[in-house]
């Protein structure tokens, strides 16, 4: 099973990682893992900005590193719902590249759903003991339905869930949105950090690097320095 | 003032923050308990969406068979091309009338063709009856911030304070006190007004009727009591039949408050007949266009299905931190940052499409499952075409997206990008300001990248692993 893994650019950039984690995990899934180099965006911040041209090029980009793999798997639920919901409509108007879009978002996969859905071979347990919440990132819980996948993986790695206070209640990020409306995100993050320490646990754990920056950051500003803020795939290597 | 300023004003306000708690503690927890009662929810909004397509899509068709049924039925039916031929229309039936006073049931319509100033330029006294816009009508005509909890940003203590003062009585502090106050002073109004106007959640065609639902039955007072009842909604509004008027309301309480059915629910058909022991003796229709035909054939038309329900707003992230003035027109929350920009101009609401997070909370809770994240990133196309958005956005993108498409230049911009942020943010590891990202610190740090691209690190691991590179 041939694998084209796409770190993301906040991964590539921020915390590298998250992308050997789940190379990691990919390769222990008995996947072979290839992690194309010419690969950048999947264009978000052009597309949600309202600049379709620039979107589709880097749409069309991506398309050509990644569509000659069995599987496309992505870190993030955010870049896979851009890749498997929003390339077919952004290249609408071309019927090649639109079929071909098609073609590609059946193989891609968020990293949490290609693990419990196609790999199906389960890691080991995990040394992981700090107590962990979930927050579900709204992208990849919205559009792509990510929900158990990720706590079926932690529970089989054994690590114990404490659900906080609305879970599922968008953590404010929203890309461009915090820093255009930073004090409307920030309003926004802080109620989720609230959630968070309110919790009981010590680590909150969730899909999306953008989501993790938000509320990591929103947590040094508050002070706190003990809860911690990890990629799913972190902590299912146990390397966290 | 611009959306940015009313937001900030909206989240220092202390007291209107402790008030929009009441949104998720009230409406989103009433309203999953009631969806997950219905086992056929999705199935039922899915024929709702249905409906509602079937009449847009023919909607000159269905306007003339409602207007037929209505006219049959004893009733008048005027169209209103402009806010302002709305409210004039509804001035000079008035004025035909003799009418002195009006009262009003809940309307957001009226709101957008600003009724109330209307009458009042007329000399006509209009009284608002349902509770919600009757206290903002006393303090000073302040504008709904809700459309259909229109004073959800005032707590009760306010209210007490405003009642007294407005009333001149002792200061009240039960809100059953309260209501009562309220119905006192309506009473005089309900038996002394010539005119009432109400909006319509639906009309139905197959029999000319209007559909209104409210709580409090105010409504009734307002169609019954006086002499000339007139119904004012959008063009839209039209269902085919009662039955789709059923599907319908099995969706609506349920989205906006989380009730299984409304405590009331009136189906008007013309005016009162030969034999009929109440009802008004002239009925009009004043049905707006004021825009919604010009998203008929175009990229918004799944707009024109809202049933305007409040569900978007109730779950909206935004709109729970800033509340419905900050919108700063008639309808807030992610339905107005789709129609404001619509009915009123793209470049007078250039916020709006933009300050949301796409969380896909709102699409989700929708009734009739309009898309509105999608139809706002439409609206940020139109802006993005228009050259509408500020020149350092336009730039940064440019920039960004010029080093995105060429992978040799990107890996080296942000090989050495991240060592100079890395280096900026010290043994802390955080970035406590942002050079060009000021939005992002006023409220946050930034954590400090890694310290090397996965680029850099795994073209490493492959040398050292002798792999080939792909």
């Amino acid at each position: 099973m041939k694998v084209g893994l796409f770190v993301t650019c906040l991964v590539d950039a921020m915390r590298p990682e998250i992308g050997f984690a789940s190379l990691k995990l990919l390769e222990a899934a008995g996947c072979e893992v290839i992690v194309p180099e010419a690969q950048t965006c999947c264009g978000q911040p052009a597309y949600n900005s309202g600049d379709t041209a620039n979107a589709r090029e880097l749409a069309a980009k991506a398309l050509r590193e990644f569509e000659s793999f069995d599987y496309m798997v992505v870190p993030s639920g955010s870049c896979a719902a851009q890749l498997k919901i929003h390339f077919p409509r952004l290249l609408q108007d071309d019927a090649q590249l639109v079929a071909r879009a098609r073609r590609l978002a059946a193989r891609t996969y968020e990293l949490t759903d290609f693990l419990t859905n196609v790999a199906a071979r389960r890691g080991p347990s995990t040394t992981f003991s700090r107590r962990v919440t979930y927050h579900d990132s709204c992208s990849g819980l919205r559009e792509l339905g990510i929900k158990t996948q990720p706590r079926a993986l932690l529970a089989h790695a054994g690590v114990e869930l404490t659900e906080m206070k609305d879970c599922e209640q968008c953590c404010g990020f929203g890309g461009a949105f915090a820093v255009k409306y930073g004090d409307i995100s920030g309003a926004i993050v802080d109620e989720k950090c609230r959630h968070i320490q309110a919790s009981g646990a010590d680590t909150v754990v969730l899909g999306d690097l953008g989501c993790i920056l938000n509320i990591e950051g929103r947590l040094q500003r508050l002070g706190d320095d003990t809860t911690r803020v990890l990629h799913v795939a972190q902590v299912l290597v146990g390397e966290a | 003032m611009h959306f940015k300023q009313r937001a900030g004003q909206k989240l220092a306000d202390v007291r209107l923050q402790k008030n929009l708690k009441k949104l998720a503690e009230k409406f989103v927890i009433a309203r999953t308990a009631a969806v997950v009662e219905l086992d056929d929810f999705e199935a039922t909004r899915e024929a709702a969406v249905e409906r509602r397509n079937r009449v847009l899509a023919n909607l000159d068709q269905w306007l003339q068979t409602f207007e037929r049924n209505a006219t049959a039925g004893g009733a008048t039916v005027l169209y209103a091309e402009t806010a302002e031929e709305g409210a004039r229309l509804i001035v000079e039936i008035a004025t035909t009338h003799g009418v002195r006073k009006v009262i009003k049931s809940k309307s957001m319509v009226s709101e957008e063709i600003g009724l109330n100033h209307a009458f009042e330029a007329a000399g006509i006294r209009p009284v608002e009856t349902d509770l919600g816009e009757y206290i903002l009508q006393i303090n000073d005509n302040e504008a709904p911030s809700h459309i259909i909890a229109p004073v959800i940003h005032k707590d009760k203590e306010e209210i007490s304070d405003l009642f007294a003062r407005a009333h001149a009585t002792s200061r009240k502090t039960e809100i059953t006190q309260l209501t009562r106050e309220a119905r006192d002073v309506l009473r005089s109004h309900f038996l002394s007004a010539d005119m009432g106007v109400t909006g319509a959640n639906f009309l139905i065609a197959e029999t000319g009727s209007a559909a209104v639902v409210t709580n409090e039955g105010n409504e009734g007072m307002c169609t019954i009591m006086p002499r000339v009842h007139v119904v004012l909604t959008g063009v839209e509004k039209v269902l085919p039949t009662l039955e789709d008027l059923a599907t319908l309301m099995r969706l609506l309480p349920r989205s906006a408050t989380g009730q299984q059915i409304s405590n009331y629910l009136s189906l008007l058909t013309g005016p009162r007949r030969a034999g009929d022991g109440e009802g008004p003796g002239h009925m009009y229709y004043v049905l707006l266009d004021a825009g919604r035909t010009k998203l008929l054939g175009s990229e918004f038309q799944e707009m024109l299905r809202c049933i305007r329900c409040g569900a978007c707003m109730n779950h909206c992230p935004v709109y729970q931190k800033v509340g419905g003035h900050a919108y700063g027109w008639v309808y807030p929350g992610p339905m107005g940052a789709v129609l404001t920009p619509n009915y009123v101009g793209l470049e007078k609401a250039l916020d709006l499409p933009q300050a949301a997070t796409f969380c896909n909370q709102c699409s989700v809770v929708c009734p009739v499952k309009i898309p509105l994240p999608d139809l706002m990133r439409k609206l940020r196309e139109h802006q993005w075409e228009r050259g509408l958005q500020p020149w350092p956005e336009k730039l940064a993108i440019a920039a960004w997206a010029f080093a995105a498409k060429r992978p040799m230049l990107y890996a080296f911009i942000t090989k050495w990008a991240i060592r100079l942020l890395t280096r900026m943010g010290g043994h802390d590891r955080r970035l406590r300001s942002l050079p060009l990202g000021a939005g992002w610190t006023s409220s946050r740090d930034f954590p400090a990248p890694s310290g090397r691209t996965f680029r850099e690190l795994y073209r490493a691991r492959i040398t050292a692993h002798g792999r080939t590179r792909v």
